[in-house]
């Protein structure tokens, strides 16, 4: 404080309320004398890029550490390089990136098939459980869905008899 | 080995996925012993977390037994029996400096707003996480802490998000003696928060939730008051008849996106995502708290908006705090409470799933279904 202030003389009054206890982020943070040095401390060793890691345009480079998952890949893979145009601050961030996980979902049935593997989606909805534990639920949602599906069906068939 | 496989919106299974690689001289790679399903993996479980891809593994709650170490690791050795921190920290940056291990600027290329977070999507930085049987553990001479040789596995893996979350809720919360503190939400984090609530001297516990049998377990286990928000008419005049109609002093958000109770913020926020989850429990948090008293934020929303009264928080000179639970902070103390016998962390768990059995698993805990409150996933390499 004393060392600041000594910088601070040509502002009257710098400091004079200052009050080191008001401090709303206790205990959360720690008060560090490196602080307001900016990007200055000492990195971690730079992990080495491997496969394609979109980054924030808000950071300056790479963490030195960083997953590497699941690559941008497909149709998916160019909307989400597109949403890293954007700052986190952006919608043009955020809907493309939702907009891409759905068409990735599309994606990912395609592989599956591709792989020579039909997914058993009923068991990746844990349909199993909801028998054991729930039927009287179970048998309502299928009923609900069959009664809805049915409507459409007749509506629509309806329409095209019509002309 | 087998791994959790996201397959988009409420479609997971497990597959056969590589065995993890050092990637880096700190990194370790961890045989999983033990991991939960978190109530924020429902976000993901939902589709609700921009960036979570097809074939990515869930799960930032493990524990597990150290197989391989990168060149830099000192700290932890093969062989060590650890549990990791949800956050993916480095200890060096400034923020972790300071303290806020769930800030860290080295683990995260894809956001800068959070630090990494294992199994949590690439907006937390793209780590596969521990619903599987191996996972990479990166800074391992940072985040895995030895589990001490008298505790329990089923213990130390509460240790790594949920008990910490509760302990760090209560404690933004800046609960003095004698306070009341509402709690919305009866999941895990809720019931460890009412629990870490009297721990820092408040003069009474409160927990809103709509699940009955949830409401009788924290009633028992954390001595607490509890209510049912479908049995009043509106939670905030119900919360301000029961506290003198000023208000709690605190009240602690441990729901977050999923949140029930409005239609409108429901229709917004889960079902349509035009705002970044259904925030009203914050709304109610804000507009049950008294003038000048304090609003803390666990409950995880997504990264765009939410509608909140922020009016109200002007108008009645709300403290409002937040933040991911830097985990690391909070483990000598909350090992030395479960060691003491003061909090038992296991107590909440009620299911044991094998691995292979995640989809129903997390059907079963999305649903509330068979009375669940916490689920843990043993893989079968488990060993223990």
């Amino acid at each position: 404080m004393e060392n600041l202030a000594a910088k601070y003389t040509h502002i009257k009054g710098w400091g004079i309320d200052a009050d080191p206890s008001n401090d709303p982020t206790y205990p959360l943070k720690y008060h560090m004398p490196t602080e307001h040095d900016g990007y200055n401390w000492e990195r971690p060793v730079q992990q080495s890029q491997d496969v394609e890691v979109l980054q924030s345009i808000e950071r300056p480079s790479l963490p030195a550490v960083f997953g590497t998952s699941v690559a941008p890949q497909g149709l998916s893979g160019q909307i989400r390089r597109y949403a890293f145009k954007y700052s986190e601050s952006h919608y043009g961030h955020w809907l493309p990136l939702l907009l891409a996980d759905r068409v990735n979902m599309v994606e990912g049935l395609v592989d599956d098939l591709k792989q020579g593997h039909i997914p058993n989606i009923f068991a990746e909805k844990g349909w199993k459980a909801e028998w054991k534990y729930n039927p009287v639920g179970l048998v309502t949602k299928v009923a609900t869905t069959v009664l809805i599906t049915t409507a459409i069906f007749a509506f629509v068939t309806r329409k095209k008899d019509k002309r | 080995m087998l791994a959790m496989n996201y397959r988009g919106p409420r479609r997971v299974r497990v597959d056969q996925k590589p065995y993890p690689e050092i990637k880096h001289p700190e990194d370790a790679i961890v045989r999983v012993t033990r991991s939960c399903i978190c109530g924020s993996d429902l976000h993901l479980y939902n589709g609700n977390v921009p960036d979570t891809r097809v074939g990515s593994t869930f799960g930032h709650e493990f524990v597990g037994i150290i197989e391989e170490v990168g060149p830099a690791v000192e700290k932890v050795k093969v062989g060590d029996h650890v549990l990791v921190p949800f956050n993916v920290a480095c200890g060096k940056c400034i923020f972790c400096q300071q303290g806020l291990f769930g800030n860290c600027h080295e683990s995260n290329a894809q956001a800068t707003a959070v630090g990494g977070i294992f199994g949590y999507s690439h907006t937390a930085g793209g780590y596969d996480g521990g619903q599987a049987e191996y996972v990479r553990v990166p800074y391992a001479n940072f985040g895995p802490t030895i589990i001490p040789p008298d505790m329990d596995p089923d213990d130390a893996v509460l240790l790594t998000d949920v008990f910490p979350t509760g302990y760090q809720a209560a404690e933004m919360g800046g609960i003095q003696p004698g306070d009341t503190v509402v709690i919305f939400g009866a999941g895990p984090v809720g019931i460890m928060a009412a629990k870490s609530s009297w721990l820092f001297g408040a003069g009474r516990v409160i927990v809103i939730d709509e699940v009955n049998y949830r409401l009788e377990f924290v009633r028992d286990y954390a001595q607490c008051e509890v209510y049912n928000f479908r049995e009043m008419d509106d939670p905030v005049v119900f919360i301000k008849k029961l506290t003198d109609w000023l208000g709690a002093d605190v009240c602690i958000d441990a729901v977050g996106a999923e949140a029930t109770g409005n239609a409108l913020q429901t229709i917004t926020g889960r079902k349509t995502l035009l705002q970044a989850g259904s925030a009203t429990v914050l709304h109610w948090a804000i507009n049950s708290v008294r003038k000048g008293g304090t609003v803390s934020v666990v409950g995880v929303y997504g990264p765009t908006d939410n509608l909140v009264p922020i009016g109200n928080v002007v108008n009645k000179g709300i403290t409002l705090r937040a933040n991911q639970t830097a985990v690391k902070r909070h483990l000598p103390k909350l090992i030395d409470h479960i060691q003491s016998g003061r909090v038992s962390p296991k107590a909440i768990i009620t299911h044991r799933v094998p691995l292979e059995e995640i989809a129903d698993a997390y059907h079963i805990f999305s649903e509330k279904l068979d009375n669940c409150i916490k689920t843990v996933l043993i893989p079968p390499s488990a060993g223990m």
